[in-house]
């Protein structure tokens, strides 16, 4: 049995644990806050695009732009987007499984994986896998902001354009609430004339200069607002994910302090009635 | 035929604004234009510039980044990179910024990529002066 002082010390030592995670649930959930507005504010322009796109790309042959047509599948590129930090649950974990479990199940029919990693939490995951691991970038989810999204989209339609890839897919956690995140795999090279959904009335426009100069304004940057709400929402996602697991960190704690407590006060108790017993045969065996 | 428009600016960050207007004039890559109620569908993308809005007898400026606008059947769409209503521009920054554009350039060859950057740059600034010096009136 350990000793009250002993008991003692876990006690203490739990008690701190449970500061540190009370307190990163709360920056967590002040973070998340405003991860979630910055979301909610960029949904608006991304389906507005997306809409644009849809209605452009639809009475458009594929061969129009070389970032609508698709080719032979060969070599296709998966951006991944991860954290940089831990201690968010199955955060990391889950979305660096669904990527390995994409690539393994090839169900888009590519001959090879490229992967490219943000986020450190990721790499250190997949590193030691038998995955192809082209490029991993670090540190941007910190404070994201549109222009690195832009230059990471510039960076995935040159690698297109180039011939390096065949395709290119973005796999991040989407935001649904605090508790639950949805793993979501788009497609975003070649571009799908896509999500328009049914009924929806496809309005002839008058384009200036012309469609052409239109689609190719718009197609490049459409690639850019996916990935940077791909980055907001992953964000969002990651505080949700770290404020849940730190709640039931803290709770864990609090849970631990109580049996603690119930130990010491026994030993405690046990402690004081032996003392009691010895001084009383003490004073008996002086009679 | 609607008598208003309805416009809409939405950046990356935010929606800017959502009103009820009378006429809007844009930047558009080919030159400024301007829609009234009533205007066909059309699709065309801007430049950098000054947008402005007009409500009854006021008329409230934006300087505007690249983007494009959408306007279907009364209802106007524009999509920017960043848009800022003229009082909400720090004129002194805009002010800063355009020195160090022209110091910029004045150093660069016209070949250099950096020229391209620093042009637009100087554009921006300079627009965000001309915008926020709409204000005072």
């Amino acid at each position: 049995m350990p000793s009250l002082k002993d008991i003692k010390k876990r006690i203490t030592s739990v008690k701190n644990t449970r500061q540190i995670t009370k307190a990163m649930k709360m920056v967590s959930a002040a973070k998340l806050r405003r991860a979630q507005d910055a979301v909610t504010a960029a949904r608006p322009y991304a389906e507005k695009m997306q809409e644009v796109l849809s209605s452009l790309a639809l009475r458009e042959d594929p061969g129009a732009h070389p970032l609508l047509e698709p080719r032979e599948r060969g070599r296709a590129l998966v951006v991944l987007l991860t954290a940089d930090r831990g201690l968010c649950g199955g955060f990391n974990g889950n979305i660096s499984k669904a990527a390995e479990r994409f690539i393994h199940s090839n169900a888009e029919g590519y001959g090879a994986y490229d992967l490219m990693i943000i986020g450190k939490k990721g790499n250190d995951l997949l590193r030691r896998r038998s995955l192809n691991i082209a490029r991993v970038y670090e540190n941007i989810t910190v404070s994201i902001n549109y222009g690195t999204a832009s230059l990471l989209g510039q960076e995935v339609v040159k690698l297109f354009l180039e011939g390096k890839y065949d395709g290119v897919f973005l796999i991040y956690n989407g935001f649904l609430s605090a508790m639950t995140q949805d793993i979501t795999v788009k497609q975003l090279l070649p571009v799908l004339p896509r999500g328009m959904e049914e009924g929806t009335q496809v309005t002839e426009y008058l384009y200036e200069p012309s469609r052409e100069e239109v689609l190719k304004k718009v197609l490049p940057k459409h690639v850019e607002v996916q990935i940077f709400r791909g980055l907001l929402e992953s964000s969002a996602s990651e505080h949700g994910a770290r404020m849940t697991a730190m709640d039931s960190a803290s709770k864990n704690a609090s849970e631990m302090i109580g049996k603690l407590t119930l130990q010491y006060n026994r030993a405690r108790q046990a402690a004081i009635t032996k003392e009691l017993m010895e001084i009383i045969s003490g004073a008996e065996s002086i009679k | 035929m609607a008598e208003k428009l309805q416009l809409e600016v939405v950046t990356p960050y935010k929606r800017v604004l959502s009103e009820e207007v009378d006429e809007i004039t844009a930047p558009g890559l080919i030159g400024e234009f301007g829609i009234l109620p009533g205007h066909t569908p059309m699709l065309t993308t801007l430049k950098i510039g000054e947008f402005s809005y007009r409500q009854g007898d006021e008329t409230f400026h934006l300087a505007v980044n690249w983007g494009y606008v959408e306007v279907e059947e009364d209802k106007v769409t524009v999509l920017v990179e960043t848009a800022e209503p003229a009082d909400e521009i720090d004129i002194e920054r805009a002010r800063a910024a355009l020195g160090r554009a022209e110091e910029a350039l004045k150093g660069l060859p016209s070949e250099d990529k950096n020229f391209r950057t620093m042009e637009a740059a100087l554009e921006r600034a300079m627009i965000r002066i001309q915008v926020a010096g709409r204000r005072a009136r």
